[in-house]
């Protein structure tokens, strides 16, 4: 059964498994690798998309489940990677291996679209389902207040 | 002014490790310079291996570091840039795949730029001399009367001035000079700045590669299925329900794990689909019998009571100065302790994965994330009968690596199924995959005692370090700590204690033990610190103050005048000095820096921890909250390092502050433990590490202002962590914690 669904704008009908987590269908079917695996349990965060705005884990949510559905990348965030967040993000050079950074971006963006200023209380409950190895934490704070147009 | 030291082309070849000579400055007595040419003449030209310049004006650097989070990636170019006095925005940086003429690529022990600082110079600086060469063969002046300034060399009497590009066709007609002049620190352009990170734009917008992102034309994807026990093999297989999946093309059998495991495949079988999810439902269908093999009765409890029961008894000095026994006998007080820490699992963002395919002339090309792509190119070599030049190894971004991806078995196993299959393959691991078959951290038992004198001088130490070593992974017969593991924040003690000894007791390993960031000084320096700061507050002192008691007068500490064998992290002490005075300076800046000494609010506490690993020094100190609940927060972070010169200190920055939350990660919750032989945990749910709604609000990183060789930076921030809040634990509580991870003992 094809699932038709909007991925990043481009109306796309992919013809596998409606079980296929959403993950493995962007990455080895649509062939864009930005959304990362991380646990496979919806325990990291590292393969946030959009699903009409809606912050998802892709690893866990079937094909099936966003049929006629808009999904956002990382590579659909913004037009030219310079979304306010990927700015803040280089400004302050935030990654370190970069792997969990376009789920962290994801979750941030998410974020700011329902709270265009939050505080530090906000981000940390926003983003603790993200998980950095690397330890980034504390620049991802400042990024975020930083593309919110706050301090830092 | 230049620095005076000359290096010749010998010296280079020496210094980078390569032996037979040649390699590095690709050289033929005709034509100097390796060149590519098109009908026009030169298009580039190549001075050494790391330079190549394009007559386009554009300068390709060959990063042949493996880039995991460290900065690699910028802060190499920025040495070879600046001695090069190349213009950041006309380099192009390359990754090198895997080759010898590089010499050491192997990413490992914070050596990229400590060990390869000089290589880097002279890479760049003999590109200049080469270009300035060029220059005065073509307008026929001396080399003296030119410089090199802004990616152009320029004649100032006659106010000539030609870009690198257009000097490459000269450049290809000369020999690289044989003597090469490094540049006056005082002018650098990029060494010691805070370059931004080259990779900034691809990580931020989902372009940059990494192992997992390697797709090949009809390329297959494979999921594994292992033993659970390290050294277990297939009894029985059934995979017709496997098999039955949609997707699911081929049922592979895995070469058996060996004995010892070196870096060999674990076994196991493998489904190969069409895309990842067909293989993971193959794989989940696959009926498996096991025998498990000789490890299938490890248990993390029985086995602990082993380690605990050898550190209470005699075992082998490896260091001895003075009389520790007979100084125990005249001491005031004694104190004793034992601490202990268990297996950790490195558990990158990333697990690991490898693509390879076959080539008709039996020649495999693999795409990976690996640490040590020469280390890959053997094990492939060795497993599919080819000779080493036979295997590409071409080197993506590593999402974390922290050890666990020099070992290069993942990338083997692609390499054997693309042999198999006839296709090219993919071998993703899933998080269960990378939790339960790591290279662990060693689990460890630390036995200390002390006694203290009537003024509260410690007089004497013992010792007692004992877990499975690393050696196991690469010798059956291995049965305790090496040397160079106890060299790791054991034998290189600075405290200027007038009786020590230092002893290793044998374990067996049962698990595949492996090095992860920082390796054996993670919890010598838990035992070490913690045990130190357990003897200030004996001795009625500010834990910062008897550190500084400890470390005593102003010296350099030689392991060897105590009878000890120890490395050094290879390299010199004469260059790299366990040296009291710089300890002392690390412990007074980081205290100062907290403000140490300072009034705290109620169930506040601060803990102190220095320690020196890969050649640097990094003391932390640690805010710890302890709300009503009676449970642990930190609260802030400080910390100093001493790492000699730094290349680019945002990154060195940056390292302090993962290295922080990595420390955390392991002090507050990581336990990997084993039961009949398998692991019990897999995913973060049962491995937990720290999340943002756990990492402290701030955490202050300061670079010691010391004119110093290079030292580590990517391992030395992890150490002090552990010990700085257990001791901030112990100042907010008066309760004393001396095993890991905390959550054991209720406080998390």
């Amino acid at each position: 059964m094809a699932i038709e669904f909007t991925l990043n704008g481009q109306l796309l009908t992919l013809d596998v498994d409606p079980q296929m987590p959403l993950l493995w269908a962007i990455r080895d079917v649509a062939g864009l690798t930005g959304t990362k695996y991380g646990c496979g349990k919806a325990l990291c965060g590292a393969c946030n998309v959009h699903v009409d705005g809606q912050p998802v884990r892709s690893c866990s949510v079937p094909l099936s489940a966003v049929s006629g559905l808009a999904v956002t990348t990382i590579e659909g965030l913004s037009a030219d990677g310079d979304h306010p967040l990927q700015r803040a993000w280089r400004e302050l050079n935030v990654p370190q291996c970069g792997y969990c950074q376009p789920g962290q971006i994801m979750s941030a963006a998410a974020l700011l679209e329902r709270n265009p200023n939050p505080s530090d209380a906000d981000i940390d409950m926003a983003m603790s389902g993200n998980i950095c190895r690397c330890g980034t934490y504390t620049r991802i704070r400042k990024a975020i207040h930083r593309a919110a147009g706050g301090e830092s | 002014m230049s620095e005076l030291r000359k290096i010749s082309r010998r010296e280079f070849l020496q210094r980078t490790g390569i032996a037979g000579g040649g390699l590095v400055f690709a050289v033929t007595l005709t034509s100097g310079c390796q060149r590519s040419a098109t009908t026009d003449g030169a298009a580039s030209v190549a001075p050494n291996v790391y330079v190549n310049i394009r007559n386009d004006n554009v300068v390709e650097i060959y990063c042949h570091r493996s880039e995991m989070g460290q900065g690699i990636r910028t802060s190499l170019p920025q040495v070879i840039a600046d001695e090069l006095e190349a213009d950041w925005d006309r380099i192009e940086l390359l990754q090198a795949p895997g080759d010898e003429k590089y010499g050491d690529q192997n990413t490992d022990g914070s050596t990229s730029i400590r060990k390869h600082f000089d290589v880097l110079r002279t890479a760049g600086a003999s590109a200049r001399e080469t270009l300035i060469a060029a220059a005065a063969a073509t307008w026929s002046v001396p080399m003296a009367e030119l410089v090199a300034r802004e990616h152009a060399i320029h004649h100032e009497a006659s106010g000539r001035s030609a870009s690198y590009g257009e000097l490459v066709a000269a450049a290809a007609e000369i020999e690289v000079p044989e003597e090469i002049t490094f540049k006056d620190p005082a002018d650098y352009r990029y060494i010691g700045e805070p370059m931004d990170l080259i990779d900034g734009f691809d990580m931020t917008t989902g372009a940059a590669m990494f192992g997992f992102d390697t797709a090949l034309p009809d390329m297959l994807h494979a999921s594994i299925e292992r033993c659970p026990v390290v050294g277990g093999t297939v009894k029985s297989l059934d995979d017709s329900a496997a098999l039955a999946i949609a997707g699911v093309e081929q049922v592979i059998r895995m070469p058996d794990g060996t004995s010892p495991p070196l870096f060999n495949p674990l076994g196991g079988v493998a489904v190969l689909a069409s895309n990842s999810w067909s293989a993971q439902r193959g794989r989940a269908a696959l009926a498996i019998e096991w025998d498990k093999g000789l490890n299938a009765e490890y248990d993390s409890e029985t086995y602990r009571t082993q380690l605990v029961e050898t550190s209470h008894t005699q075992g082998k000095t490896v260091l001895n100065r003075g009389d520790v026994n007979a100084a125990f006998e005249g001491a005031t007080s004694l104190h004793e302790a034992d601490y202990y820490a268990p297996h950790l699992s490195h558990a990158p963002m990333e697990p690991p994965a490898a693509t390879a395919m076959m080539r008709d002339d039996g020649s495999c090309e693999v795409w990976t994330c690996t640490q040590d792509p020469q280390s890959v190119q053997d094990t492939i070599a060795s497993l599919l009968g080819i000779e080493k030049p036979q295997v590409r190894v071409n080197v993506t971004l590593l999402g974390g690596a922290f050890g666990r991806k020099w070992k290069a078995e993942f990338s083997a196993e692609a390499a054997w199924l693309a042999k198999e299959s006839g296709r090219p393959v993919k071998v993703s691991w899933s998080r269960e995959d990378d939790i339960r078959h790591g290279y662990y951290h060693a689990v460890s038992a630390q036995y200390l005692k002390a006694g203290l004198d009537s003024e509260g001088n410690t007089t004497a130490w013992l010792h007692r370090s004992v877990f499975p070593s690393i050696g196991s992974t690469f010798s059956a017969e291995a049965t305790g700590p090496g040397g160079f593991e106890l060299g790791l924040g054991m034998i290189d003690n600075p405290f200027a204690i007038p009786n020590m000894r230092l002893e290793s007791g044998d374990a067996k390993a049962h698990v595949r033990i492996g090095w992860l960031r920082s390796v054996c000084n993670v919890y010598h320096a838990f035992a070490v610190c913690g045990f130190a700061d357990e003897l200030a507050h004996l001795a009625g002192e500010d834990p910062r103050d008897y550190l500084l008691r400890l470390a005593g007068p102003p010296r350099k500490v030689n392991p060897a005048d105590d009878g000890a064998e120890y490395s050094n992290y290879g390299q010199g002490l004469d260059t790299h000095p366990i040296d009291t005075a710089r300890y002392a300076a690390v412990v007074e800046k980081v205290a100062a820096m907290a403000g140490w000494g300072r009034e705290l609010p109620d169930g506040h506490g601060l803990g102190i921890a220095v320690h020196r690993s890969f050649l640097s020094t990094v003391g932390t100190v640690a805010e710890v909250r302890v709300d009503s609940a009676g449970k642990l927060h930190v609260e802030e972070l400080w910390t100093a390092i001493d790492a000699g010169l730094v290349v680019n200190p945002d990154r060195v920055v940056s390292q302090m502050e993962g290295a922080g939350i990595f420390g955390m990660s392991l002090a507050l919750h990581g336990e990997i433990t084993a039961k009949e032989g398998g692991i019990v945990q897999g995913n973060y749910d049962t491995y937990p590490v720290i999340r943002m709604s756990e990492a402290p609000k701030a955490i202050h990183a300061h670079i010691m202002d010391v004119d110093a060789p290079p030292g580590g930076v990517g391992e030395p921030g992890v150490p002090p962590a552990a010990p700085a809040i257990v001791n901030a634990y112990f100042a907010a509580t008066g309760k004393r914690i001396r095993e890991l991870p905390l959550r054991k003992a209720g406080v998390v």
